[in-house]
């Protein structure tokens, strides 16, 4: 038996999108930047999913770009951004919320730490919500680029961007997010926010891995992380990847398309999940309760390890997820719990439905998951 | 059938200690300590790095069973690391392996493990593990008597033998390298680790300076006499004739004590141990061995010889002679493993010693 909850970590490939990718792995081998005809035909499925890409997030096709996942379009945004508004003399400063991916975190620390931009980096609430006043107090004349994600990766909650958005642009001040757990899960507003520039991964909405877009409004001035043969409005160069192109826009598409029948039944599995773990006595949810992703549970269990928990279900054939990984492959702690107070004696665990996810599942994890836990107290906990 | 852990560092040892268990038909699953916080990326040796995690997973993939990483890197600082310099600040030299397993090993990892639901643990420590009809489990050294580490296990009682494996202290080094190859395991032909995995250089006193810094002292003579300066006594271990400093002797000199910041210096006649006293101790079988019980020998450090040995035991302290040979430079701090032929009994961690020509030593 294994039961897949780790949806945020990343999702089975649709079947339909294999298809959509599956010729131009096997026989449209054109570069699509070759102006023959073997060329063309591979330029016209970038060109349609980037289309897709566009129509589903309310924005031109030019403004779309792909890349090589949301941890590249993070990269290109923030840095591109920073340096070319600081190249135009417009200013030095960052802002950024505690909880954000490490993708944005350790890019704007590298740029204080490296290139001497000033750093501001806004807690958020106990809830794991940022304080939209509070962020936008942190921001003064000399703000080059403000980063706040639309969805945390690991308590799912989901930020003010409808507040912060139109807010910074009134100061004229721009906003990117990382929208990778966010985009298919819950509304995402580019137009009405104010979003100048956005990341999204594939392989997190039932897409392929390694291909990710990168939204960066024309208006918006950037410097360019990748040179070359000028692919991408010359500002992200490289071989278009067509297969995982083409599986990026089917992905999104989909995403879009099914997005309000998904987000229901992803809620309901969910809340079903949640009601099952949280009646397991000493477990609480971490994160608000409402303003939350559709498929994410992240629970705090008294008297466990996260470690042992973690790998207790591992071996009763449910996957789940602790932290985000180190390189040897252990579990490092979290950032986004230490923002938000969790206490860290307790086991922090993420389960987080998706498209293949059924109610058996849920209903297996939740008896699996009281099995595990009760073994674990029964024996000390497991702790180190 | 038993379902077993396996802590899998990466090495030979360890590998085939994982494939063994697969082929005896075990249910295995394999975890790698991670022990330290590694520079990202950084190759280096000795234990925890990048490689050794690879390695470890590789090797499981290979022989086909689960694997997992556990962070015990806040243990392992706060248990065998800083326990580590503190004994060397207090003049002793430690053995962070004895702790190792007497604090994470055997205690925090068996104990997970348990928790877990495993029946046994198992490691790949050149040791061996005999039963007894009445389920009482002996400690033997290893196949191979240069590998052996019984020394570094003889803190382990009844409890943590009922739930132990080790596979490898059947074989020899050479054998087990050999199969590893035969199975195509890619640990094969990895060189042994170094002694201390955290100290992959060897150089203790580098590790220990920034940690405890100028201390300056004196040498001290067997006469009384100041012979010099150093910098810090925790440089100089019972024993140690190199580095220090003093040239121009008639003989060599050997650092016989290590008290406070005077490092005592004698001739190598006064490194002779005739006695030695050890607190901490304990016994395999769970109780001492009767005191008139001839045949039992004494092993004062990891790669020494057991020599002949009497012991008077009142409680978990022990008196230790040696009546025929006389072991050089006993270094408290370091174990005392007691043996009755090939069979380890137990041990303690020895707290002054005596040699025949002068008061304590140390």
């Amino acid at each position: 038996m294994r039961i897949y909850l780790d949806h945020a970590a990343t999702t089975p490939l649709d079947p339909g999108v294999l298809a959509a990718m599956r010729p131009y792995l096997e026989s449209e081998h054109g570069n699509p930047s070759s102006s023959h005809g073997t060329g063309r035909a591979a330029r016209a499925a970038v060109e349609q999913a980037r289309e897709q890409v566009a129509t589903a997030m309310g924005v031109a096709p030019l403004d779309v770009m792909f890349t090589s996942g949301g941890t590249e379009s993070d990269n290109a945004a923030i840095k591109g951004t920073a340096w070319a508004a600081r190249a135009a003399g417009r200013g030095n400063r960052l802002v950024t919320t505690a909880i954000e991916h490490h993708a944005v975190l350790e890019t704007v620390q590298w740029l204080a730490d490296e290139q001497g931009f000033e750093l501001t980096v806004v807690p958020v609430r106990a809830d794991g919500v940022v304080d939209a006043d509070r962020l936008l107090d942190a921001v003064r004349d000399d703000t080059v680029l403000v980063s706040v994600m639309a969805a945390n990766n690991e308590i799912g909650t989901i930020q003010p961007l409808e507040v912060i958005g139109p807010a910074l642009a009134r100061r004229q001040v721009p906003l990117h997010s990382d929208a990778v757990q966010a985009f298919g899960r819950t509304r995402l507003d580019v137009a009405g926010w104010c979003l100048g520039a956005l990341s999204l991964s594939a392989h997190k909405i039932n897409g392929p891995k390694g291909v990710g877009v990168w939204v960066q409004a024309r208006d918006l001035p950037v410097q360019s992380l990748l040179h070359g043969g000028g692919q991408e409005r010359g500002i992200r160069s490289g071989t278009f990847n067509t297969a995982g192109i083409v599986g990026c826009g089917a992905a999104v598409e989909l995403a879009a398309q099914t997005m309000l029948v998904e987000v229901a039944r992803l809620r309901w599995l969910r809340d079903r999940l949640l009601a099952g773990l949280l009646a397991i006595e000493g477990v609480a949810l971490n994160g608000h309760a409402q303003r939350r992703l559709p498929h994410n549970a992240n629970v705090a269990v008294g008297g466990c390890d996260g470690e042992a928990l973690l790998f207790a279900l591992d071996m009763a054939g449910v996957a789940a997820s602790a932290g985000s990984a180190c390189q040897s492959g252990a579990s490092a702690a979290s950032h986004v719990l230490a923002a938000i107070g969790a206490p860290a004696n307790q086991a922090h665990l993420r389960l987080t439905c998706g498209r293949t996810t059924t109610q058996a599942d849920v209903d297996t994890a939740v008896e699996v998951f009281g099995d595990c836990v009760k073994r674990l107290r029964d024996a000390g906990g497991g702790y180190l | 059938m038993v379902k077993v852990l396996v802590a899998m560092s990466g090495g030979v040892d360890s590998s085939m200690a994982a494939a063994l268990l697969v082929e005896q038909g075990h249910d295995v699953t394999g975890v790698h300590l991670k022990m330290a916080d590694t520079p990202s990326g950084l190759p280096g040796k000795g234990c925890c790095t990048l490689d050794d995690a690879r390695d470890a997973r590789r090797v499981a993939d290979h022989v086909g069973i689960a694997f997992a990483v556990w962070d015990f890197a806040a243990a392992f600082a706060e248990r065998v690391v800083e326990d580590f310099v503190s004994e060397y600040e207090a003049g002793r030299t430690p053995n962070p392996c004895v702790r190792c397993n007497e604090r994470v090993k055997y205690a925090a990892l068996l104990d997970r493990a348990r928790a877990l639901g495993f029946d046994a643990l198992a490691t790949g420590h050149h040791v061996r593990l005999r039963r007894d009809g009445d389920g009482t489990a002996h400690l033997w050294r290893a196949a191979d008597a240069d590998k052996d580490q019984t020394y570094v296990l003889y803190m382990a009682g009844q409890d943590q033998l009922a739930a132990t494996l080790w596979p490898v202290g059947e074989y020899p080094k050479s054998s087990l390298r050999a199969m590893a190859a035969e199975r195509g395991l890619l640990t094969a032909a990895k060189p042994d680790s170094s002694d201390i995995c955290f100290i992959p250089d060897g150089d203790v006193a580098g590790f220990l300076r920034p940690r405890l810094g100028q201390r300056a002292g004196t040498f001290v003579g067997a006469d009384g006499a100041t012979l010099g300066d150093h910098d810090g006594a925790y440089r100089f271990t019972v024993g140690q004739r190199r580095g220090l400093g003093l040239s121009g002797r008639s003989e060599p000199l050997y650092v016989t004590a290590v008290d406070g910041r005077q490092v005592h210096v004698g001739s190598r006649e006064q490194l002779r141990c005739s006695r030695l006293h050890a607190t901490g101790v304990s016994w395999i079988a769970g109780q001492h061995p009767p005191s008139a019980d001839t045949g039992l020998s004494a092993q004062v450090r990891y790669r020494g010889r057991a020599l002949p040995c009497d012991i008077d035991v009142a409680g978990d302290v022990a008196q230790v002679r040696f009546p025929d040979e006389e072991p050089e430079g006993v270094a408290p701090g370091q174990a005392v493993v007691f043996y009755a032929g090939q069979e380890c009994l137990g041990g303690g961690t020895i707290s002054k010693s005596w040699s025949q020509s002068s008061a304590a030593t140390a």
